[in-house]
Formats: structure tokens, C-alpha cells, sequence
């Protein structure tokens, strides 16, 4: 039984993970206005919210399946407060952290239309903050961490994550940009 | 006025909040143009309050939820 928990929850945290990241990415490039390789703009919306809901779904299974193995030695308070764990406190509290901040932004984009879009913004402009410590805490905490595929996996996760933080930050970034700026193209 | 023409609903757009990234134009093509600048212009000139038939009130109830600056409001006549 334990091992078949802890089978489990090692790969919800992966799959949450990755969901995670696609969620990031789409979010940061749906917010250029443009269509992303033929999806149109509200599918890219649609999939960024969708994500990151799948993704909180995998991590709820995450949670709760390594508090039911005693591998994990976790506490209720760990889901909430961080750094405090019986096993890796650092590496589990960043996971902690992870876990409230997600709960954050998750509940504020679902409540947006009712608490206002400043609250909403402020809240969603920590997932960057969010994903690294997610990823930070795969890395150091998860079984399977520093295996070579899923090194590669990270790995891969971070350039895209960098590139189209790149795009981002780039001049050419928002759609009618250049119009907007009273510039010619 | 046939009962076809007569709106459905009115989508309002806030124009102090929209950034023009064209979900709803993409949602409501028979509706919604933009313009040089990628905001929404509705097709017949009606500016930020766009009459909708009943059969645009799906799309529109999509363009609302997902608008990402949460510019439009769906208003029942
Ligand atoms: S979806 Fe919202 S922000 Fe985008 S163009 Fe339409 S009203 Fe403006």
C-alpha cells in the first residue's frame, strides 16, 4: 500500500509539475494577443486556465497521497506552513509554499470578476515566483529529483519558460505594438 | 422590426479597460471588427454597446468569462 502511495504521489508531483509549466507558458504568451500556432487566442486562454486547474487537481492527489505514506512523514501543518517538516524541511517547505501560492492565485482568477482586477493582477503576478519554487522543491525533495530524465525534463522546462519570458520582455511582444505606439512598421 | 433583429442582449464594452487582445472579436466575428490598433469596433457603428442576437449570446457569454482585462458585461434587455 505505501509503496503504491508513494508511487503516486511522486507522479501527480511530476504531472503537476508539467502542467504547471504549460500553464506558465501559454499564460505569459496569450498575453501578447496573438494566436499561438494556429489556436486561436480564447483556446490559448482556455488552455492556460484549464492547466493550471488540472494542475491543482494532480496536486491535491500529490498532497494527499504522501500524507497517507509514512515515507513522507507529513503533517497536516505542512500543508500550509512551511520549513517546519520532519523530512527535508527546506525542500518540503518550498513545496509548502508552492502549495500556497497556488491556492492564492487559483482562488483569486476564479473569483476575478468579484474582487477586482488589481487584486487579481497583484496575485497572479506571483506565479513567477510560484514556478520556480515548485520547481526548485521537484528537484530537491522528489524521489526522483536529480534522475537524468528528469533532469532533462526540468531542463527543458526552464528554456521554455526563459524563452518566452524572453518574448516577453522583447519590443515586438504585444500584438498592434508598434501601431499603438504611433510607430510604422 | 422582425423578431430576428430585435437584440437579444446588449455586450458592453469598457473601452477604459480593454487592451484590445481580440478574444471577443475572434468569438463574435459577425459582431466584432477591430480596428487599426486591435480594439474591438462593433460592425454596425453601435460603438461600445453592441446589440446581439440570441444565437450570439453563447459566444458573448464566452468573450465575458474569458476577456482577460474583464472589459465586457453582457446586459439583458
Ligand atoms: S477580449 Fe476584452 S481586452 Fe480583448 S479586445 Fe475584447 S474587450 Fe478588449
Amino acid at each position: 500500500m505505501n509503496e503504491a502511495l508513494w508511487a503516486l504521489g511522486r507522479g501527480t508531483g511530476v504531472v503537476a509539475l508539467l502542467l504547471l509549466t504549460v500553464s506558465v507558458v501559454l499564460g505569459i504568451v496569450t498575453r501578447s494577443g496573438r494566436p499561438l500556432l494556429g489556436l486561436p487566442r480564447f483556446s490559448v486562454t482556455l488552455v492556460h486556465r484549464n492547466s493550471s486547474l488540472l494542475a491543482s487537481v494532480f496536486l491535491v492527489i500529490h498532497i494527499v497521497s504522501l500524507f497517507f505514506d509514512s515515507y513522507a512523514q507529513l503533517r497536516v501543518v505542512d500543508f500550509f506552513v512551511p520549513f517546519l517538516g520532519a523530512a527535508k524541511p527546506f525542500w518540503l517547505g518550498l513545496g509548502t509554499l508552492a502549495l500556497d501560492l497556488m491556492l492564492a492565485i487559483i482562488v483569486t482568477s476564479l473569483l476575478r470578476r468579484w474582487i477586482g482586477r488589481r487584486v487579481f493582477r497583484v496575485v497572479h503576478w506571483f506565479t513567477y515566483a510560484l514556478w520556480p519554487v515548485a520547481l526548485a522543491h521537484s528537484i530537491g525533495n522528489g524521489s526522483d529529483g536529480t534522475s537524468v530524465w528528469f533532469l532533462a525534463l526540468a531542463l527543458a522546462s526552464v528554456v521554455l519558460v526563459a524563452v518566452a519570458v524572453a518574448w516577453r520582455v522583447s519590443a515586438n511582444f504585444i500584438e498592434f505594438g508598434n501601431a499603438r505606439k504611433g510607430e510604422t512598421r | 422590426m422582425s423578431r430576428e433583429r430585435r437584440p437579444a442582449a446588449t455586450l458592453h464594452i469598457d473601452w477604459t479597460l480593454c487592451d484590445g487582445r481580440g478574444l471577443c472579436t475572434e468569438l463574435l466575428p459577425e459582431r466584432l471588427a477591430r480596428d487599426e490598433w486591435g480594439y474591438p469596433l462593433a460592425r454596425d457603428g453601435s460603438g461600445g454597446d453592441v446589440p446581439l442576437a440570441a444565437s450570439q449570446l453563447e459566444a458573448a457569454r464566452d468573450a465575458v468569462a474569458l476577456c482577460p482585462r474583464l472589459a465586457l458585461t453582457l446586459r439583458k434587455d
